[in-house]
């Protein structure tokens, strides 16, 4: 995608001047220019590369399609989208029910509302890397002591260093930061739903659980679709939080796709080829976020 | 319940407007449901509570459960990471990126939206609508190794490289979140004051981008966030040891000092605070912007 000038003919204008005024291309012309130096020009490049055996410096040759062969043979790429893709969909739930359920307590009748919001909101005003790192001092050091004390054996040690516990502790702290931002959208949402409703709904003598499934949820299920697309799209490019976390392990259990990389197009001399696990992984978000746009809208018009 | 007096209903009364609905008094509170929010919150204060008491306490009182008042404070762990974060330089240029990437995002992103919002109809501003928007799909690590090249390349590898990158990155999102509030501006407005001989250059900074002006709050409240707590750009953009943002910082200390748990948490209180304190004055504020960018 070059310059978009798909134009067909003049376009021809009903009332106005016949041109465009000029200060509209002045006040766009910069940015684009910026966007695509910064932007456009590195993924085309990036493209380019996936077809070289480039280590990110020095010389390079085709290899065709090489790298994109190599990747499906590759176990520690492969690893990394399970991993990416569990870790992902598992926190885009349980941030979208936890989310949902403290953003309905708050919209009740309660005392301190506003503060409680407040709270709830704090997570998402802090660095990712940094609770990270205090989350990382908790589960090592505080929350064995509660197993020991409970006598649960998984929990006595560090779930971080257990290889097949590491990625629930992954969920459990993005889901700590990651409810803070879609409480608050799902409470603009609960707050467009006209009180009425729920009215009309007690004196038909509807239980509270009739009462989301019939008018709260079809009522704000563009914000659900709006909460599930954000997060699912930031968690695939989950970094911050497992480097300060596990720093992909144990052993590569934890690496994510983003950490793979980074890891291998900085440190192993992989630039090429990372940059083919970047065109596959690009292609692989957009499949993703189309389907979940599509089915998640589709039940919307369902609702409605 | 009959389905029909609930489906029937929304057409008609969901144009209230987009204010929160406050209609209710607090005569009767929910008691239980109170208290049920106040022990979730909890969970979000008790990590607080532990990294403050942790970063006042010297290395041999981290024993126990770690939850205790620390028994004598220790002020210094402050000063030492203070002093091994280069702290002062650290907020420097996280607050100057931060300040600069806020600034010209609001500018330049307003800007764009605005000329692409009222041009729709033409195939150059059209294309360029989509062209953002596909944008949106290509998250920042599938493209950090050549942009990494390029901006070194470019001698953009700096602070000034780091928020030009935050200008262009936010503007797919915050042209999809400004557009759709400039078509509900009626053009009206700006027919009548070019009509009266205004520029079109004059006619956005006077009329439309004031009233723009709640929508400039949420793009600067997110893009602030955003600019702030960044880990992944400056860790691969910033070459120079001396313009480390915060975030980074941390990073760095830990991987040399793994071990100096007070020192750290006194670190990373300090790294949090100033946008922690910022955010309890304008808790309201900062709120209510994030809300509106979801309703359109």
């Amino acid at each position: 995608m070059g310059a978009p000038r798909l134009a067909t003919g003049p376009s021809k204008n009903k009332l106005r001047s016949e041109t465009v005024n000029r200060t509209f291309y002045w006040m766009v012309i910069p940015a684009l220019l910026l966007f695509v130096v910064l932007h456009t020009i590195p993924a085309l490049t990036g493209i380019f590369y996936s077809f070289t055996n480039y280590a990110g410096y020095g010389e390079w040759d085709f290899v065709g399609i090489g790298n994109y062969v190599n990747l499906f043979r590759d176990d520690r790429i492969l690893s990394s989208y399970g991993f990416t893709f569990l870790f992902a969909t598992t926190t885009t739930i349980v941030v979208n029910v936890g989310a949902l359920f403290i953003a309905l307590l708050l919209n009740a009748k309660i005392k301190f509302q506003t503060a409680f919001r407040g709270i709830f909101f704090i997570p998402n005003v802090l660095s990712v890397l940094i609770v990270g790192y205090v989350f990382n001092y908790l589960l090592s050091n505080n929350l064995p002591l509660v197993g020991q004390a409970l006598g649960i054996e998984w929990l006595s040690s560090s779930v971080l260093t257990n290889p097949d516990l590491a990625w629930l502790g992954i969920v459990g702290v993005t889901a700590w930061q990651s409810i803070a931002f879609s409480v608050i959208i799902y409470l603009a949402g609960l707050q467009t739903v006209p009180a009425e409703l729920y009215e009309a709904a007690s004196i038909d003598g509807a239980t509270h659980w009739r009462k989301f499934t019939s008018i709260t949820f079809p009522m704000i299920s563009a914000f659900f679709t709006i909460n599930m697309v954000l997060a699912l799209k930031g968690l695939l490019q989950a970094f911050d939080q497992i480097v300060a976390l596990t720093g992909g392990g144990p052993g590569t259990s934890t690496e994510s796709v983003a950490m793979v990389i980074y890891r291998g197009g900085f440190q192993g001399g992989e630039y090429g080829y990372q940059m083919a696990n970047s065109v596959v992984y690009l292609i692989v978000i957009v499949v993703l976020s189309l389907l979940q746009m599509r089915t998640l809208q589709r039940k919307e018009a369902d609702f409605s | 319940m009959s389905k029909h007096s609930v489906s029937g209903e929304p057409v008609s009364s969901s144009t209230s407007p987009h204010g929160p609905v406050k209609k209710r008094r607090i005569s009767n509170v929910n008691v239980p449901v109170t208290v049920l929010v106040a022990v979730l919150s909890l969970t979000v204060l008790i990590p607080l509570y532990f990294t403050v008491v942790t970063a006042l306490k010297s290395p041999d009182q981290l024993g126990g459960t770690g939850f205790e008042l620390p028994t004598s404070i220790h002020p210094e762990n402050f000063s030492k990471a203070w002093e091994l974060t280069n702290f002062p330089n650290a907020l420097l240029t996280s607050g100057i990126v931060t300040a600069a990437a806020v600034v010209l995002t609001i500018i330049t992103n307003s800007m764009v939206a605005y000329s692409v919002a009222r041009n729709m109809h033409r195939p150059f501003f059209k294309a360029l609508y989509y062209f953002f928007i596909a944008a949106l799909f290509v998250p920042f690590p599938i493209i950090m190794l050549p942009v990494t090249k390029e901006t070194a390349l470019l001698g953009l590898d700096n602070p000034v490289g780091l928020f030009l990158l935050y200008t262009v990155y936010g503007l797919s999102f915050n042209v999809f979140v400004y557009t759709a509030f400039i078509k509900s501006i009626p053009s009206e407005l700006e027919e009548a004051a070019i009509m009266d001989g205004a520029s079109h250059w004059t006619t956005f900074w006077k009329v439309i981008f004031p009233l723009l002006t709640p929508m400039n709050a949420t793009v600067g409240i997110l893009t602030c966030l955003w600019a702030w707590n960044d880990f992944l750009l400056p860790l691969v953009i910033l070459s120079d040891p001396a313009t480390r943002t915060l975030p980074l910082v941390q990073y760095i200390f830990q991987s040399q000092f793994n071990t100096d748990y007070s020192t750290a948490f006194a670190s990373y209180l300090m790294a949090m605070a100033p946008l922690l304190l910022v955010y309890l004055f304008a808790q309201r504020w900062v709120i209510s912007g994030v809300m509106r960018g979801s309703i359109k």
